[in-house]
């Protein structure tokens, strides 16, 4: 990283170390928050279609990110027919 | 006290059959019990590169689907009493492994062996998921090479959050197997140095295996690399790290040196 290591190497592995140390920082962050945001939506959609028939489709999560605050936002589109109707109390 | 140990590393191609092969081998020299299980259904080579292919009757698929017993399935090398091997299937689907099974036979070889060492196919789907599942610890498999190293960061999330300990918030304990090492060109900055890659994974070092042509060799004739007595640099570099896996030591890790005398550099930083 030091502008002096970075002079003193001749071959190529200097430039693979920073790709990579700038990708996987990059990458981590991506792919950390996604995997959780993909866990609450399949277990938001099981615990939604217990109780509401609903379009797996109009459930949106979003998490957005910043450095003071977090914010997970949450959208589900109903039907207004289906609303309070229940379907089978046995579905899980 | 049994261990399972997931060998892995997202990339195919980087050695983790190799490393199963060499590592198993030298732990059971050193008179441990040790079965070494491919995962890879439907491409397995650790029975060819063990030199068993001609001895598999039943495989995982057979035991993890009750239709043999894991003592009819288990193959014993002929060379070290101590090593068996658990084949994968050549001809299933790999749909075929079911978590339940897989779950009933590790918990098998938990009762027979020391060493359960898991040898994952390449890449992050179910197979590579169901390998790492049950370990204890995972030997992360990687090249001084980008797209190695991208691929076991990738690997490396998926042991904290996708495995039975990391779900129990317990700590999976990774480590670093570095592979295809070439000293020379390290050096002269054509490669990823071991302290760029380790600074980049930060898990600690098992062990640093010089780029040789032994391992051909050894995948050539059948025979792990570090039961091959004529074997040099690459087997020595093997039974060390076995060494260190099976906690007979905590040296530094040595490293393979660019010119004719081997492992006169001793490497003294490990990271995390």
């Amino acid at each position: 990283m030091n502008l002096f290591g970075f002079l003193k190497a001749r071959g190529s592995a200097p430039v693979a170390r920073e790709r990579l140390q700038i990708l996987l920082a990059h990458e981590r962050v991506a792919l950390g928050p996604r995997d959780l945001v993909a866990i609450l939506r399949d277990e938001l959609l099981a615990t939604i279609a217990r109780h509401i028939e609903f379009d797996p489709e109009k459930l949106s999560v979003k998490m957005e990110r910043s450095d003071s605050v977090s914010t997970l936002e949450i959208d589900v589109e109903i039907p207004c027919d289906k609303f309070g109707a229940r379907p089978q109390a046995s579905a899980a | 006290m049994s261990k399972v140990i997931v060998v892995t590393s997202g990339k195919g191609g980087v050695g983790k059959t190799t490393s199963t092969a060499s590592l198993g081998a030298a732990l059971a020299q050193g008179g441990r019990r040790v079965c070494v299980v491919d995962f890879d259904v439907g491409l397995r080579n650790l029975d060819l590169v063990m030199g068993a292919e001609r001895r598999v009757v039943f495989d995982f698929i057979n035991v993890a689907q009750g239709d043999a017993k894991l003592a009819q399935a288990l193959i014993r090398d002929k060379r070290i009493d101590t090593l068996h091997l658990l084949a994968a299937s050549q001809t299933r689907d790999k749909d075929a492994l079911t978590t339940e099974g897989v779950e009933r036979v590790i918990g098998e070889l938990r009762d027979t062996f020391d060493y359960v060492l898991c040898d994952s196919p390449a890449g992050i789907e179910r197979g590579a998921l169901l390998a790492m599942r049950h370990a204890d610890q995972a030997i992360v498999v990687a090249n001084p090479e980008v797209s190695s190293v991208r691929d076991s960061d990738r690997i490396i999330g998926l042991l904290d959050s996708k495995t039975l300990r990391a779900e129990r918030g317990e700590q999976m304990e990774k480590h670093l197997l570095l592979t295809r090492f070439d000293p020379a060109r390290s050096n002269s900055g054509e490669m990823l140095s071991i302290e760029d890659v380790l600074e980049i994974l930060s898990i600690p070092l098992l062990g640093v295996i010089p780029e040789s042509r032994e391992i051909l060799r050894a995948s050539n004739i059948g025979a792990p690399v570090t039961i091959n007595a004529a074997g040099g640099p690459a087997r020595l570099a093997y039974l060390e790290a076995a060494r260190r896996l099976g906690g007979e030591t905590t040296a530094p890790v040595a490293i393979p040196d660019e010119k004719k005398t081997f492992f006169t550099r001793l490497f003294s930083r490990r990271a995390a």
